[in-house]
C-alpha cells in the first residue's frame, strides 16, 4: 500500500492543480525526485514479487523464488481460480463470502467512527464549556493505551455485560455477531480520529461560526452546514485510515467475533489458506492480491481529498 | 502533521453529508436492534442454564418417539434428540483437513438435531485462553497440549466430562491416555485423534532389491546400519531438523525415542517433570545412544553431506533421498508421508513405506510408542455438549472420521483396523492400541516451553551443528528450566 500511496502522493502533488510552490519546488529538485522514485520502486518490488507469486504454479513457488520467473516463466491464473471459486475449504464460493462479512465490519467500523469523532470535535473544538480541554487531552491521551490490553476486560463486557451490585445496565451481546466488532473497532478509532478531527476543526475561520451563530444558527446547524462540508478533506483522509485499519485488522474480529464461518473477515480466511500443514503457499499470494482490491479501489476514489487533507496544514497563510 | 484549513479553496460538498447522515441512520437502527437481540439471547441463555430439566425430559421423550426418523440413523438411537441446540468446537485443524471433521459428524448431525459448529484457528493455542478468559469460551477445544489443558482447568473453565465419556477411557484407550487427559488424578478429557512419532522410513523396493530385511530389535537395526554401510560404502541414514523458528525439534523426539526405548516410561515421565535432569547419568547415556546413531559419521547423512549437514538440511527435505536410493533410513513421524511428492507409491510394496521403531529391551519397555494427540475439553455444561462430547469418544465417531479422509489416526482400541485405507495409517493404528504398548507424549510439548520449544532446541541444534558436547549441552538445558 505504502509505495502507491507514495507515488499517488507525488504524482498529485506535482500535478498543476494549484499546488503549494514551496513543495512543488522541492519536489522538482532532480535529485530529491529521483531519490523519491527510488524509494518508490523500493517499496514496490515486495508487491511486486507478490503479484509474480501469485501468477506462477504451485510447484515453482516452493521450490524457487519468484526472480525466476523471468528465466522461466511459467504463467497460470489457477491460483486465483481456486482462491476465487473452489469450495473445498469449508464454504462455498471461495473468497467471495469472507469479502462479504469483511464489507459488513469494516463499512459501519469506518462510518460510526467517524460520525461519532466529528461531533466530538465540532463540540470540543467549538461548544464552549468547562473542562473540553481536560477532556480532550484525556481522550488523546488514550491513544497510548495498546489495544491487545483491552481484549479479554472487552471481551467479559461483552459475553455478561455489566452489572453493579445486581442490576444490569449494560447487556450482554449475541456470540458470533458484529455488534462487538464494529463498538470495538470505534474504540479504538475514536481517539485518533477525534484528535485529528479536532486540530482541524479547531482552525476553521471564527469568524464564520460567529456569522453563523448571528444569524441564529443552532449547534447542530453549524455543524453540519458549515463544518462538516468543510471538513472533507480531513474526513476523507481519516475514511481512509480507518477503512484500511479495520479492512486489514484479523485480531479484533477473530477476538470478538469468533472465527465461524459466518462472522469470519476476509483476513481471517487468507490466515487459513495456508492449511494447517503449510501445503497451499501459492494460494495465499493469490489471496492477498484479491484482499488489496477493494482498499485500493477506496484509496483512489478518495486521494483527491486525502491529498489535499494532508497538504491542509501546510498551506496556511 | 496537522490539519487546517485553506479557507480559499474550500468548496462545500454534499457527498460527505450524505454517507453521514447514513451513518447515524445505521447506528439508530443498529443500537435499536441490538437491544432486542440482545434481550433475545439473554432470555434464551437464562433458559438453558436455569432450567436443565426441561431439556432432558423432552429429549428422553423425544428419544423414543423419533427413533424411526430417518434410516440410517440406527447407531445414534442411544443419543436423545436436541433439535436446535449448536455445539461449538474449536481446534487448531485448518481447512481443508477441517472439511473431513464435518463430515464425521454430518450424520450425528442428521439423527440428532444437535449442529456441530467447528472452528479452525492457527493462532488456536493464544485465542483459546483469550477466549476462556474473556468468558466467550467455545463449548468443546480440541486441545492438542496437555499443558495447555493443565492451564485450562487451573483457570476453572473446564467441565467434567460424562460418565459415558470416562466409561469409553477405560474401555477403549490404553491407561497411559487417560493420565494425558487428566490433570492432577481427575480426568477432564477424552482423546481425538492421535499421531504416531516412533516410525522410520525407508524403501521396501531397496530393501527387497539388496536382501535386507525390516529390523524387529534395536540391536537388529545397528547391525544392519553397519552392514549397510560396509556393504554400500556410503551413508545409511538421513535427517534434518531445519524447520526455520523450531529449527532442532525433529532432534528432540530422537533423543526422547532412546530415553523410553533404553529407560521406560517411568524414567520417561519423571524427565519430563525434571525429577530426572538432562545432567542425570540415565538422560546422559541415551544422549550417548543418540550420538552413536544420528551422529555416527559412517552413517550420517545420507544424501546430504556430514554429520553437521543434519542441521541445515530441513525436515521435509530429509527423507526425499529416499527416493533416489541415496538413503536408507530416517526417523520420522508418521505425519512425513505427506511430504513425498504427489504419486510416490506409499506401502509395504510401494517406493517408501515406514517400519516401527523397534524397542531396545523388552524388559524395559515392551513396545515403547512416542507420539502425540488432541483432547475434546468441555466448557459449557450443557446436555447438548455433554452429548457431543460422548459422541467425539467412541468408535463409531472415530470409525467415521477415518472413512472421512486418511492421514487420521485414533488410539481408540474399539476401532476395526480395516477401515485404514492408508497403510502407514494402519501402521500406527496398530502400535497406538496396542495393549502392551508404552505410550508417551512428545516430551517436548510437555516441558515448560522455555525449555520445550526454547533452550531444548536451541542446544540441540549447536549439538549437531557445531559438535557442541553432551554435557554442555545437558547443563544449559538444565539451566534454562525455569524455577518454582
Amino acid at each position: 500500500m505504502s509505495a502507491e500511496a507514495l507515488s499517488a502522493d507525488t504524482a498529485t502533488a506535482v500535478a498543476p492543480e494549484r499546488p503549494v510552490k514551496a513543495v512543488r519546488k522541492s519536489l522538482s529538485n532532480p535529485l530529491i525526485t529521483a531519490a523519491v522514485v527510488a524509494l518508490a520502486v523500493l517499496w514496490t518490488i515486495p508487491t511486486f514479487g507478490l503479484l509474480i507469486s501469485s501468477l506462477r504454479p504451485a510447484r515453482d513457488v516452493v521450490n524457487t523464488g519468484w526472480w525466476t520467473f523471468f528465466a522461466h516463466p511459467h504463467f497460470t491464473l489457477a491460483n486465483y481460480h481456486d482462491v476465487l471459486f473452489k469450495s473445498g475449504f469449508g464454504g462455498t464460493g471461495g473468497l467471495f463470502p469472507f469479502v462479504v462479512n469483511s464489507l459488513a465490519i469494516t463499512i459501519p467500523g469506518t462510518l460510526i467512527p467517524i460520525t461519532i469523532a466529528a461531533m466530538a470535535a465540532y463540540s470540543l473544538a467549538w461548544v464552549r464549556f468547562r473542562g473540553s480541554d481536560a477532556i480532550f487531552f484525556t481522550v488523546f491521551a488514550l491513544q497510548v493505551v495498546p489495544l491487545q490490553m483491552a481484549l479479554i476486560p472487552l471481551l467479559r463486557l461483552y459475553t455478561h455485560g455489566a452489572h453493579i451490585g445486581g442490576v444490569q445496565f449494560l447487556p450482554s451481546l449475541p456470540k458470533g455477531s458484529y455488534y462487538p466488532v464494529w463498538i470495538s473497532h470505534t474504540m479504538f478509532g475514536l481517539p485518533l480520529a477525534i484528535f485529528l478531527l479536532h486540530n482541524f476543526i479547531s482552525r476553521l475561520p471564527a469568524d464564520l461560526m460567529e456569522a453563523a451563530k448571528i444569524d441564529g444558527a443552532s449547534h447542530f446547524r453549524i455543524f453540519r452546514t458549515i463544518v462538516l462540508p468543510l471538513s472533507t478533506p480531513a474526513l476523507a483522509s481519516l475514511a481512509i485510515f480507518q477503512f484500511l485499519w479495520v479492512w486489514n485488522d484479523l485480531l479484533v474480529a477473530i477476538t470478538f467475533a469468533g472465527g465461524q464461518n459466518k462472522v469470519l473477515p476476509l483476513t481471517g480466511r487468507l490466515a487459513q489458506l495456508n492449511g494447517q500443514f503449510g501445503a497451499h503457499p501459492e494460494l495465499l499470494t493469490a489471496g492477498a492480491f484479491v484482499s488489496m482490491l477493494l482498499p485500493l479501489v477506496v484509496f483512489f476514489s478518495l486521494q483527491r481529498y486525502f491529498v489535499r487533507g494532508l497538504l491542509a496544514g501546510s498551506v496556511k497563510g | 502533521m496537522s490539519f487546517s484549513l485553506p479557507t480559499g479553496r474550500r468548496r462545500r460538498r454534499l457527498m460527505v453529508i450524505a454517507p453521514t447522515i447514513a451513518a447515524i441512520t445505521l447506528l439508530a437502527g443498529c443500537s435499536s436492534s441490538k437491544k432486542s437481540t440482545a434481550g433475545a439471547s439473554s432470555t434464551a441463555a437464562g433458559t438453558s442454564s436455569s432450567a436443565p430439566a426441561p431439556a432432558g425430559s423432552t429429549s428422553a421423550s423425544a428419544g423414543g418417539s423419533t427413533a424411526p426418523a430417518a434410516a440410517g440413523c440406527d447407531a445414534y438411537k442411544d443419543y436423545p434428540k436436541l433439535t436446535g441446540k449448536t455445539v461449538t468446537l474449536f481446534g487448531s485443524i485448518l481447512p481443508p483437513e477441517s472439511d473431513s471433521l464435518n463430515k464425521s459428524w454430518a450424520d450425528f448431525q442428521n439423527c440428532t438435531g444437535i449442529k456441530l459448529a467447528y472452528e479452525g484457528s492457527n493462532d488456536f493455542e493464544a485465542q483459546l485462553g483469550v477466549r476462556v478468559q474473556g468468558g466467550n469460551a467455545p463449548d468443546i477445544a480440541m486441545i492438542p497440549q496437555p499443558g495447555l489443558l493443565q492451564k485450562m482447568v487451573q483457570l476453572g473453565a473446564v467441565k467434567a466430562p460424562p460418565a459415558a465419556v470416562v466409561a469409553n477411557e477405560d474401555k477403549y484407550w490404553n491407561k497411559d491416555w487417560k493420565t494425558y487427559g487428566s490433570v492432577n488424578g481427575t480426568f477432564y478429557a477424552a482423546p481425538l485423534s492421535a499421531n504416531m512419532k516412533s516410525l522410520v522410513w525407508y524403501s521396501p523396493g531397496a530393501f527387497k532389491k539388496a536382501g535386507y530385511t525390516v529390523p524387529t530389535t534395536w540391536a537388529d537395526m545397528m547391525t544392519l546400519s553397519a552392514k549397510i554401510a560396509t556393504d554400500t560404502k556410503g551413508k545409511v541414514w538421513c535427517g534434518g531438523i531445519g524447520s526455520g523458528t523450531a529449527t532442532g525439534w525433529p532432534s528432540t523426539d530422537w533423543l526422547e525415542e532412546v530415553v523410553l526405548r533404553q529407560f521406560g516410561g517411568q524414567v520417561y515421565t519423571d524427565w519430563v517433570s525434571h525429577k530426572v535432569k538432562f545432567s542425570d547419568p540415565q538422560i546422559q547415556a541415551a544422549m550417548k545412544t543418540v550420538a552413536g546413531w544420528y551422529q555416527n559419521p559412517a552413517w550420517v547423512n545420507a544424501g546430504f553431506g556430514d554429520v553437521k549437514s543434519i542441521a541445515t538440511t530441513t525436515f521435509q527435505d530429509a527423507g526425499k533421498p529416499i527416493l533416489t536410493g541415496k538413503c536408507w533410513m530416517l526417523q520420522q513421524a508418521s505425519f512425513y508421508g505427506a511430504q513425498f511428492p504427489k504419486g510416490t507409491k506409499v506401502g509395504p510394496d510401494g517406493d517408501v513405506f515406514a517400519f516401527f521403531l523397534p524397542a531396545m529391551d523388552p524388559t524395559v519397555s515392551e513396545v515403547p510408542v512416542e507420539g502425540g494427540g488432541e483432547f475434546a475439553t468441555a466448557f459449557r455444561d450443557a446436555p447438548e455438549v455433554q452429548e457431543v462430547q460422548t459422541y467425539l469418544s467412541t468408535p463409531l465417531w472415530a470409525t467415521n472420521r477415518i472413512k472421512a479422509a486418511s492421514g487420521w489416526v485414533s488410539a481408540n482400541q474399539g476401532v476395526d483396523p480395516s477401515v485404514y485405507t492408508d497403510p502407514v495409517d494402519a501402521l500406527s493404528a496398530k502400535y497406538l492400541t496396542d495393549p502392551k504398548a508404552t505410550f508417551r507424549f512428545d516430551a517436548s510439548d510437555l516441558m515448560p516451553a522455555a525449555v520445550g520449544s526454547g533452550q531444548e532446541w536451541k542446544s540441540f541444534t549447536a549439538w549437531f551443528a557445531e559438535g557442541q558436547s553432551i554435557a554442555q549441552v545437558a547443563k544449559d538445558i538444565d539451566g534454562a528450566w525455569p524455577t518454582g
